[in-house]
């Protein structure tokens, strides 16, 4: 074996981008869909949604109107370009930063922060339109969309699976089987990487020592990209591209979109700025945010003028505090039935679960 | 082995927001008396390493770890990648090459990934090499619901590790166990899960001091004494069940033997539970997990085995109901409640 060296292996995956952070277009041709006003405009209106939803979110918290609460901030065009490429009858599987993506998917806000304010209403009403409940057990519903996957390609049906999850859940052992899964039975799966560059306080390096976390893809034999996550054409398009291979039937992709957590972890992360990481990076990092940038494109194109701009915010902020009041209607006025705790455990309530229902109707009541 | 009997030495209580309330030097709440024993084997034994997600600059995502890094260097005290079996099964490899790791899963509810690791070798490494190899780590994971966490952030799964042979799961419910106990479930040679009671992480404290002291393992602690009864329980239920005790003896006349298990599993102290028992007849037992299969079964089993003579009523038990932790909404009627305990403390004196 002389003369064998065990040496570094290097992959130079490109970090595609249509738009640099200024909102100037820095390669050419554009897709077809980004020289369409209405559809770029529509994009524009649901990142703006997501990031109201977002700061209406933070601010109940602190009211103590919701429970805790993690932010998208920084990232709502990955969710929403997952949002643009995915059809109704796909079923997408994500964390818990994909507000964009859910509303787009027809889950109504209050329902939102319904889950979000702790009731399981909101979680059932997440499902009722095609999705997953939100997973907070890191990285383990990736094996359920490469399932979910499996089960669309058995029956011969062209949906597909969308999985969304964090640059932290890579590490997780559940990540590296689901792309293994996916990519033995090509099944039909785009996993979505948000690399937002932080797992609470744990930044991408500490993570991997991997360059990139599209790469890991390669051992499994899958495709990968990486894409600049707050350039919305650019994370549209691909996702575009990755959706219509996995729907054709060529097998599971791995998308990787470079993006910034601008907010906390959660809001019981406060102060996270100046604690594991500086205030210049995070305000460097609004610098690139995608909706500005955006903003920016649409306004060289002469696509968005400053008045109806003021316009779309003021009719998405209304629009989002009546959903807001809605929720705080439903909390007040409709709170859940106490004893629902019982009633979906199993399909229907066994004797030995219905008898302490009884027992904690006798002692408590079932009036919420 | 003797229960040790201590008198409730709380000297005051934290309401929200008062983290920060003029204390003594050595008054301190659990999460203060955890790092303090944290930084006691940190200091103590070289071949201690912390480590788990978010432990090390950010100190933990409860400030429990806060300032360990520092002191120690990031050699001792670092972040790991996301993930729980590489936490607890490169531990194992860890400890059986003379290391202590002490690992924190930053919640109980994320342990699952490594049930393998825990089942399948850290509770067995001993046995199936006949000594030759062993586990002497600690798995530390915050426990139980009532801070309005999201889903997956309130679990109480104690039985699931309570299973298993060559497994000690240890819960303090004060400051001064939590420093005695931590310390001793560190220096000990076999595999400790030690379960800290979030909710009651910063709500009181008391006066302990470094000195060094472990407590033993597999004891129970008699937190009150009485005669009427024999309450039981563990970790954060503790505070419901003392609040039943007190209510008792001051509106009822009836005065109870507060038993804290505090180390559950195979090893637990069965003898300061049954001693108790055969002095009142009645127990009630009391904890935070679900009813079925929970370690209460297990007292109350070992009483209908062993003390059946003794006992004068159903020996009962105040459990969250078996269904899953609802949300934070609802999560505080799925809790035991001191109420829940009184009545059943009632029906018992009654029966
Ligand atoms: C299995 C598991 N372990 C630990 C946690 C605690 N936790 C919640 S979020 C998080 C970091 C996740 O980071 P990443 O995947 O990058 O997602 P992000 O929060 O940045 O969107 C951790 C460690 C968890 N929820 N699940
Ligand atoms: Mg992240």
């Amino acid at each position: 074996m002389s003369g064998t060296r065990i040496g570094k292996v290097t992959f130079d995956l490109h970090l595609h981008r249509f738009l640099d952070e200024r909102g100037a277009v820095v390669k050419k041709p554009l897709p077809p869909f980004a020289e369409d006003p209405s559809e770029l405009l529509s994009m524009y209106r649901w990142m703006v949604l997501a990031r109201v939803f977002d700061a209406k979110a933070v601010n109940l918290q602190k009211t103590g109107q919701l429970g805790t609460y993690p932010s998208v901030l920084g990232q709502e065009a990955v969710s929403v370009a997952i949002g643009s490429v995915m059809r109704s009858d796909d079923v997408f599987l994500l964390q818990y930063r994909e507000g964009g993506a859910l509303f787009m998917r027809g889950v109504p806000l209050q329902a939102l922060f319904l889950f979000w304010g702790g009731d399981e209403r909101g979680s059932a009403e997440i499902a009722r339109h095609g999705n997953f409940p939100v997973c907070i057990p890191i990285a383990t519903h990736a094996l359920h969309a490469a399932g979910a996957a499996f089960a669309f390609k058995y029956r011969g049906e062209s949906r597909i699976a969308v999985c969304a999850l964090g640059d932290g859940a890579t590490s997780e052992g559940d990540f590296y089987e689901a792309l293994n899964w996916a990519s033995v039975f090509l099944a039909p799966v785009v996993f979505v990487i948000s690399n937002n560059q932080w797992a609470i306080s744990v930044p991408r390096q500490k993570q991997t020592a991997a360059p990139t976390l599209a790469q890991k893809a390669v051992a499994f034999g899958m495709p990968c990209v990486r894409v600049d996550g707050n350039d919305i054409i650019a994370v549209r398009h691909i996702l575009g591209e990755a959706c219509a291979a996995a729907r054709a039937g060529k097998g599971p992709v791995l998308v990787e979109a470079e993006t910034y957590r601008l907010g906390d972890h959660t809001t019981a992360d406060a102060g996270s700025a100046g604690r594991y990481r500086s205030v210049e990076e995070v305000s460097a990092a609004t610098e690139r945010e995608p909706i500005a940038r955006l903003r920016a494109f649409l306004t060289s194109r002469g696509m968005l003028r400053g008045e109806d701009d003021a316009e779309i915010c003021a009719s998405i902020e209304a629009g989002v505090e009546a959903e807001k009041d809605a929720y705080l209607r439903i909390v007040k006025d409709a709170p859940r039935q106490c004893a629902a705790m019982f009633d979906h455990l199993y399909a229907s309530l066994p004797p030995s679960v219905a008898r302490q229902k009884a027992e904690f109707i006798r002692e408590k009541g079932d009036a919420p | 082995m003797t229960g040790v009997p201590e008198t409730d030495t709380v000297v005051g209580v934290l309401k929200q927001g008062e983290r920060t309330k003029q204390r003594v030097p050595n008054e301190r709440t659990i999460l203060e008396a955890v790092r303090l024993a944290l930084a006691r084997v940190l200091e103590e034994d070289e071949n201690v390493l912390l480590f788990g997600e978010d432990v090390g600059v950010n100190g933990g995502v409860f400030r429990v770890t806060e300032g360990l890094q520092k002191r120690f260097g990031e050699r001792r005290v670092f972040d790991t990648p996301l993930a729980e079996s590489m936490l607890i099964g490169t531990a194992v490899g860890m400890a059986a090459m003379g290391l202590r790791p002490v690992v924190e899963i930053q919640f109980m509810g994320f342990c699952p990934p490594a049930l393998d690791q825990v089942l399948c070798h850290a509770a067995r490494l001993r046995n199936r090499t006949e000594g030759v190899l062993s586990c002497p780590l600690v798995i530390r994971m915050p426990y139980g619901g009532g801070i309005h966490a999201p889903e997956h952030h309130s679990e109480s799964t104690e039985a699931l590790f309570a299973h298993l042979p060559g497994i000690r799961v240890v819960v303090p419910s004060s400051p001064k166990r939590a420093y005695g106990l931590l310390l001793a479930a560190v220096r000990d040679p076999d595999p400790v899960v030690f379960l800290e009671p979030k909710r009651e992480y910063r709500s009181f404290f008391e006066t302990v001091e470094d000195d060094g002291i472990a407590l033993p393992l597999d004891t129970s602690f008699v937190l009150r004494e009485g005669d009427a009864l024999t309450l039981v329980s563990w970790g954060a239920m503790m505070r419901e069940t003392l609040e039943a005790a007190r209510v008792l003896e001051t509106s009822e006349g009836r005065s109870a033997d507060v038993v804290d298990v505090a180390t559950l599993g195979p090893t637990f102290d069965f003898g300061t539970i049954l001693r108790s028992v055969e002095k009142t007849g009645r127990c009630v037992i009391v904890h935070e997990a679900t009813l079925t299969g929970g370690f209460g079964a297990e007292i109350a089993a070992r009483l209908a085995d062993e003390g059946l003579t003794s006992l004068q009523a159903p020996v009962k038990r105040v459990t969250a109901y078996d269904t899953v932790m609802p949300l934070p909404r609802m999560e505080h009627l799925q809790m035991p409640t001191a109420e829940r305990v009184l009545n059943a403390a009632r029906h018992v004196l009654s029966f």
